[in-house]
């Protein structure tokens, strides 16, 4: 079952769920505005039951700093509830940079 | 360090876009939340918060916090000896663990283990600690290099001038808003006083008793019809109720005289301008013009009046304003040996002597005032309050103020040029 939710601004996320899979589209540019729209989704999604999150970052070209915190809040709150959290279609760079800071460590990269 | 400068150019990117955050003029709240977010996001820190410190209660409030779960501290307590410790410390990254010995990290071991508190920035700025940075561990799981506890502490200054900005900011409004306050406590005190002198000065004389209340009010009336700045108004009402200051100095008798006065009385009556002067010009006034009322209330236009026989545009403009006021209350109250004048009478007078006694446009003012009243264009009331609705409902008083605004009015205008030529 896919269920597809849309955004009050521009179409940067896009999200669809199983009842315990959520898979969450990253924009362009994932920053503060579009990461806080991913965060509250997958919280949304977890505290509904989701046990893993997927996010696809297949049109995702750039990750700023406020980005990261948010994955790494998404990451934190998946932790908690022991949900799984899984990235997907990752750029090189993103992948690069990812590693780099650690969150890498915290998720599966597909 | 090759190796660091991926991390090292992330970093300084996050650096660059803090420092622009804390410039913009953004909500404060929401500057903090995104500083927060860039440090967590610039070195892959998993949790954090930003507290701001209170001096007075000497706690650390938290600001933002990411990740710290609900039972974390928003407040935390420091005592004297961690105050000492972190101003001597500076601005630099404290190992929450290694740090045991100060109570501070004794009295909230187990919440910072329990959300793996690693890293305590106090932030200090000019030699006050103004804020601090608790950091969790990295996602990475490793420990902080020294470069990144500079980073941490090179964005920590911004932080923490951003919040040393927030309470400067704060202590101008809360003093600006106390000075605000006596202030108004001083301007009340002021107009109490000019009210209670008035009073005084009405006290004297039985026969004209609430005259320089009245000339109070009919000099605001007059600046409000002239769309003068409140204090302006001010001004001119307090002009109008110490007029007749020096009238403190001359002898009841003359004052209170049931007859026309003699040359001698008179000439002693006369004095009170310039005595009224002296008395005001020893007190220091919100509105300079106020001892220059009292001194050249007598004044007339065609520069018959005294004390000094002024012509028009040597006379003080308040002082022509005031002298209005004194007359029209002269005119419409009764006197110890002359009936106040039909409502008429006096319009008739103030159009006869425009441009000779009175300023022609601050007889237009006053009549207009006058006149909208009569028409209700305005709620206030305070002619007839002043001077009694059947007085204000006199029979052709409405057709003699239009008569008069229409002869006068061109008049002023041609007036007022003159004055912007000279």
């Amino acid at each position: 079952m896919t269920e597809n939710l849309s955004f009050d601004t521009a179409p940067a996320v896009e999200s669809a769920s199983r009842p315990t899979t959520t898979v969450v589209v990253a924009g362009d540019y994932l920053n503060k505005l579009t990461g806080e729209k991913i965060e509250r989704e997958c919280k949304d999604k977890i505290d509904a039951g989701a046990r893993e999150i997927v996010v696809d970052f297949s049109q995702t070209d750039i990750i700023n700093s406020i980005g990261i915190s948010i994955l790494l809040g998404v990451i934190d709150n998946a932790q908690m509830a022991g949900a799984k959290v899984v990235f997907a279609d990752l750029k090189p760079e993103s992948a690069e940079l990812f590693d780099m800071l650690g969150l890498t460590k915290h998720v599966t990269i597909q | 360090m090759l190796e660091q400068s991926p991390k090292l150019i992330h970093a300084f990117g996050a650096l660059a876009e803090l420092g622009q955050e804390v410039a913009n003029k953004n909500n404060f709240q929401e500057t903090i939340r995104t500083s927060l977010h860039l440090l967590s996001g610039a070195l892959g820190i998993m949790r954090g918060g930003v507290a701001r410190y209170s001096r007075y209660a000497r706690e650390l409030n938290m600001l933002a916090v990411r990740g710290l779960g609900d039972d974390f501290p928003l407040s935390l307590s420091v005592c004297v000896e961690d105050e000492r410790q972190f101003l001597t410390n500076g601005l630099n990254a404290i190992d929450a663990h290694a740090a045991r010995v100060l109570p501070f990290f004794q009295v909230y071991a187990t919440s910072f283990e329990r959300r793996r508190i690693e890293l305590f920035v106090p932030l200090i700025i000019r030699d006050e600690i103004v804020g601090g940075l608790f950091l969790g561990e990295k996602a990475t799981g490793e420990a902080y290099s020294s470069y990144e506890k500079e980073i941490i502490c090179a964005m920590g200054r911004h932080i923490g001038v951003a919040i040393s900005q927030r309470n400067l900011l704060a202590e101008i409004e809360r003093h600006s808003e106390e000075n605000r306050k006596l202030f108004d406590d001083l301007r009340r005190t002021y107009a109490d006083t000019v009210k209670a002198f008035a009073t005084a000065i009405d006290c004297k004389d039985k026969y004209t008793e609430g005259h320089s209340v009245r000339v109070g009010k009919y000099s605001e009336l007059i600046a409000t019809e002239l769309e003068w700045s409140p204090e302006q108004i001010e001004g001119a009402a307090t002009a109008g109720y110490l007029h007749d200051v020096g009238k403190l100095t001359v002898e009841r008798k003359i004052i209170n005289a049931p007859y026309r006065i003699n040359a001698k009385e008179s000439a002693e009556l006369n004095k009170h301008p310039v005595v009224g002067f002296e008395i005001l010009q020893a007190i220091h006034h919100p509105f300079t013009d106020v001892p220059l009322a009292a001194k050249y209330h007598h004044e007339r236009l065609d520069g018959r009046g005294y004390p000094d026989g002024l012509y028009d545009r040597e006379i003080p403009y308040i002082a022509k304003v005031v002298n209005l006021a004194d007359s029209f209350d002269a005119m419409t109250t009764d006197r110890p040996y002359k009936a106040r004048r039909p409502a008429i009478d006096v319009v008739d007078d103030l159009r006869r002597n425009a441009g000779k006694q009175f300023a022609p446009e601050l007889v237009v003012a006053f009549l207009r005032g006058v006149l909208r009243e009569l028409k209700s264009e305005t709620k206030d009331r305070r002619f007839r309050r002043l001077l009694g609705r059947e007085y204000m409902e006199a029979e052709g008083l409405r057709p003699a103020i239009s008569h008069a605004l229409n002869e006068l009015e061109p008049t002023t205008t041609l007036t007022y040029i003159a004055d912007q030529t000279n």
